[in-house]
């Protein structure tokens, strides 16, 4: 994977994960790019398609589109059972997540996907054992003290 | 100095916040206060800062100030400091600046700390965005900690070594001694990242590829036990058990089994098994079996199995859900060359794709429609096509209407379906149509000797209707020009024949002329075609008019046109007549099929006699040995003019410029030729995908293609044919690509050859060679060797690679013998 988009339907972006080396600009280009385009689709269209040279998967969950760009030798289906296994990981956690859940934890989004995924492949297969590490990281947090918010 | 505002409080702010404005308003000043705190490098609040910083930045707004705090974080002993700070890293830096490189101790001193959340930290972050150089730094502890015990660090280990391979390929030997018994592990997130570790390396490394080949048994056998195995609540989707790691697995057997029989047929058993038993009402088994597919198609296995993986890719076309036909089309499209037959029987369905809503499975669907048109299937399957061109997107129709014209080319039952189906094409699609067609129409039209009287009328009344489509338009005029006899006589068999007196057809032109809508290069069509009827119409007067009228245009091209045609009937009407006589047949170079354009017709045809072609002019050597040295000099030796009257035109090249204004075989004795609109001599990008040379190499089965060149990126290979039906004569196809990361622009082929041979070039496709083999420049040479000696060859390469230019000469003396013999 090359990197996985967050975004809502108004086109803000929640969450941003890159594993491809880019610039702060070049970034903001392709967000800002793939979310138009991906926006201007309709609901009955297919979950795959070809942007410049990557191949996109995306999947809308509510009021929120999760969107992956995978390299041409991934396969596409798999990739969405990928993006499922997240949302279902950010349903466990935080009990029935919806969109606010994750702009207020944000950071906690990333913890969890870090947890998942490495790399852009994933590094853990078993849902109970991410959740279990999330958890213990937590309890780490709470042990030392001082948190950020 | 109050404490900073938590995160959620700012959220919370920024969020109440009506327009844009005031939220910038809100992030500057809270940006300013975050500023103040680090500037007094308090440590109590800069994980809580920071966090606020992200947050901003994930709005939009900079926070590059807050990258030496991250790098502050990372080095603290507080773990939420750490977990901030990594994140900050992995969001503000990247390996670009220096700045991501004062990590690299922290990261060591993390993959070493006792607690392993810290040290998981320290993987993920080096994992995912590590530089070359943190990644030859860290290797080595990267390398230990894939021996460990522990299985929640072995795993993140595993991918982090798959990015240190991707980042620094010399460094995965080092890796090597670790993957022994990796797969013997039972903690399934281990199994997968060692299964994407060993993947990687595989695709990297042939050596690695045998090595690991061993592998498979075990493979196969990890395989099973999912399959199996009962439920198993852990890892268990749907009913199937840890289908990310099945798919991992089958995707490596893919890279093993390739162009290997033993590990294919060993695991033949297991493939047939997932494809048989595997659940497909949900995307998850689907999944599953569409990489089992994938397998079965790459490696060797055998016909019984690839039968069955085409009918699971013909039953997803049936699938409700439009990604599972999404992704069977693109399946189908890389297996119709090796297993066309079973594809073949999925036709109807994927025709029917055509029609379907999405335009990935829309595009998808016509690029497999024609690669599966054959000489049985042309007139459905172009009706099909045809129907989907008129209603389909613009997007779609130029390469819709390439892609018919390339099929009707080929398999055309008869001339007039072919010429019905074109005039369909122009008249529907006109404006989509590429320019190169035009050339290629006019081709096709004039061997189709006893159509032009149809086609003829045919054009000239869909001109009546509708003169805004360029192509059709030029085209017509072309036409028009040539066969302007046949129009006004009054004959034609094919249809009822249209009457239409000269001055009408005389207006048509005329009103191409002047209308808005005709582009410059239609209007100098018009003008031709207008001087061509002189010798075929009796009106001659009129078209004296028109011509002089136009001596004046402002249009550069049209001026010089009128002036030369001007002074055709003033000073040489004795060579008139012949200068505008009709066209000969013109021979079609390089052709996608086999055959010659007149055997794909159902119909008999006059053959070609080509050699006329050949002895045209040659110029005297002028050398003592044997291979000529004029390319040292200006132009290179015998480089001849094609498909031109054999009058002598001496008294005027300009005037042969002018009858070759189609550019067909480009310019007169100079090569390089201007226009790149050789008759195709590759296939249009639309089945670029499908196959990477021609679909029907038969000919040239016979003589191996040779590298003739290659260097500083540059290479150029030549293909063989023999030219039917003189064996003397050998033609050859050259193509230039280029492995460099610049285009080569103004690319110009020359070559020279001994004094016993003939020389001639034709257009090249094009002038440019892009950069990194995205495509290659093509270029026919034919050669006579009458002596049956040995060729030899010279040649200069001439180009512009990164603003400065390039030449280049070399002999090319590794001729196969059969090319000459």
């Amino acid at each position: 994977m090359q990197f996985m988009l967050l975004f809502s339907r108004q086109g803000k972006l929640r969450l941003q994960k890159w594993y491809v080396p880019l610039s702060d600009k070049e970034r903001k280009k392709i967000s800002r790019d793939l979310v138009q385009t991906i926006l201007a689709r309709k609901p009955k269209m297919c979950s795959f398609l070809e942007w410049r040279d990557l191949k996109i998967v995306y999947k809308r969950y509510a009021s929120l589109y999760f969107c992956c760009a995978v390299e041409d030798q991934d396969n596409e289906l798999i990739t969405l059972e990928i993006i499922h296994r997240y949302v279902e990981l950010l349903d466990k956690y935080f009990g029935s997540v919806c969109e606010l859940d994750i702009i207020f934890n944000f950071e906690k989004a990333y913890f969890i996907l870090d947890e998942f995924l490495l790399g852009g492949e994933a590094q853990e297969t078993s849902k109970k054992n991410v959740l279990k590490a999330i958890e213990q990281a937590d309890l780490l947090q709470e042990v030392c003290g001082l948190c950020p918010r | 100095m109050p404490a900073p505002i938590r995160l959620r409080e700012l959220i919370r702010t920024i969020r109440t916040a009506r327009t844009q404005a005031e939220e910038r308003e809100m992030i500057q000043k809270e940006c300013a206060a975050i500023r103040s705190s680090f500037r007094e490098e308090d440590n109590t609040y800069r994980c809580r800062n920071v966090a606020k910083l992200l947050y901003m930045h994930m709005l939009g707004y900079p926070a590059h100030f807050g990258q030496l705090e991250c790098l502050k974080l990372i080095a603290s002993q507080k773990f939420t400091d750490k977990r901030i700070g990594y994140l900050g890293a992995m969001l503000l830096l990247d390996e670009r600046q220096d700045v991501h490189l004062l990590m690299t101790n922290c990261i060591k001193n993390d993959l070493n700390h006792s607690t392993q959340y810290v040290q998981g930290l320290a993987l993920c972050t080096l994992g995912c965005m590590g530089s070359s150089e943190m990644c030859r730094d860290l290797a080595g502890e990267v390398e230990k900690l894939l021996k460990t015990s522990n299985s929640y660090l072995r795993k993140k280990a595993a991918l982090c070594a798959v990015h240190v391979i991707r980042k620094v390929p010399e460094l995965m030997e080092m890796f090597l001694p670790a993957t022994k018994n990796l797969l013997s592990e039972k903690n399934h997130g281990v199994l997968h990242t060692s299964v994407v570790l060993l993947t990687e390396m595989c695709e990297r490394s042939p050596d690695m590829l045998l090595h690991f080949r061993k592998l498979v048994p075990q493979l196969v056998r990890i395989l099973k036990n999912l399959i199996m195995s009962g439920y198993s609540p852990e890892h268990d989707v749907s009913g199937i058990s840890d289908p990310f790691l099945q798919v991992r697995i089958l995707r490596l057997l893919r890279i093993l089994g390739r162009s290997d029989d033993d590990s294919s047929e060993a695991m033949n058993d297991i493939l047939a098994q997932v494809a048989t038993n595997t659940e497909t009402s949900k995307n998850v088994g689907n999944a599953i079996l569409y990489e089992t597919v994938l397998t079965i198609m790459d490696i060797k296995s055998e016909s019984g199995l690839r039968v069955l993986a085409i009918n699971i890719l013909g039953r997803f076309l049936l699938n409700n859900d439009k990604n599972i036909r999404y992704v069977a089309l693109t399946s189908l499209l890389k297996t119709v060359q090796t297993d066309h037959n079973a594809v073949q029987r999925h036709r109807s369905t994927i025709v029917d794709c055509l029609k379907d809503l999405d335009v990935s499975i829309k595009r998808r669907a016509m690029e497999l429609s024609f690669a599966l048109v054959n000489g049985n299937n042309i007139r459905g399957m172009m009706k099909e096509l045809l129907y989907f061109l008129d209603s389909c997107d613009p997007e779609f129709k130029a390469d819709c209407a390439s892609g018919v014209f390339l099929a009707a080319e080929k398999y055309a039952p008869s001339k007039r379906w072919h010429i019905d189906t074109i005039m369909r094409v122009l008249t529907t699609a006109g404006s989509y149509v590429r320019d190169d067609s035009v050339p290629n129409l006019i081709q096709l039209i004039t061997n189709s000797v006893e159509m032009h009287a149809y086609t003829v009328q045919r054009l000239y009344k869909a001109l009546l209707d509708d003169i805004s489509q360029q192509p059709l338009v030029q085209v017509s005029s072309w036409c028009i020009g040539e066969y302007g006899d046949l129009l006004v006589s009054g004959q034609c068999e094919e249809e009822e024949p249209i009457q239409v007196t000269e001055d009408e057809v005389l207006d048509v032109l005329e009103g191409l002329l002047v209308s808005n809508l005709s582009t410059p290069v239609t209007r100098g069509y018009s003008l031709t075609a207008i001087m061509k009827l002189s010798t075929r119409f009796s009106s001659v007067n009129r078209i004296k008019k028109v011509v002089s009228i136009y001596g004046s245009s402002i249009d550069v091209e049209l001026q010089q046109r009128a002036v030369e045609y001007n002074a055709l009937f003033k000073k040489y009407d004795h060579m008139r007549p012949a200068l505008l006589e009709r066209m000969p047949i013109m021979e079609k170079t390089a052709s996608n099929g086999p055959t010659e354009i007149m055997q794909t017709n159902g119909e008999t045809e006059p053959s070609v006699p080509d050699t006329k072609h050949l002895p045209l002019v040659t110029q005297p050597a002028n050398q003592a040995n044997d291979l000529l040295d004029l390319l040292g000099g200006n132009d290179v030796m015998p480089v001849i003019q094609t498909t031109l009257p054999t009058k002598p035109a001496s008294a005027g090249g300009e005037l042969l410029d002018l009858l070759g204004d189609l550019s067909l075989t480009g310019g007169p004795t100079v090569v390089p030729a201007p226009a790149p609109s050789v008759p195709v001599s590759q296939p249009p990008f639309l089945l670029d995908g499908l196959s990477s040379q021609p679909l029907f190499n038969d000919t040239s089965a016979a003589i191996p293609p040779m590298t003739a060149y290659s260097k500083n990126g540059l290479k150029i290979e030549f293909t063989f044919e023999r030219a039917n039906p003189n064996p003397n004569i050998a033609v050859i196809t050259i193509h230039a690509t280029n492995t460099t990361e610049a285009d080569m622009t103004e690319f110009v082929f020359q070559a020279a050859v001994p004094k016993t041979f003939q020389l001639q070039l034709l257009s090249p496709s094009s002038n440019i060679v892009p950069a990194l083999n995205q495509g290659s420049v093509t270029q026919v040479i034919r050669v006579l060797n009458p002596q049956k000696q040995q060729l030899r060859m010279r040649v200069k390469l001439t180009y512009t690679h990164k603003g400065s230019p390039v030449q280049d000469l070399a002999e090319v003396n590794n001729f196969p013998p059969q090319s000459w013999q």
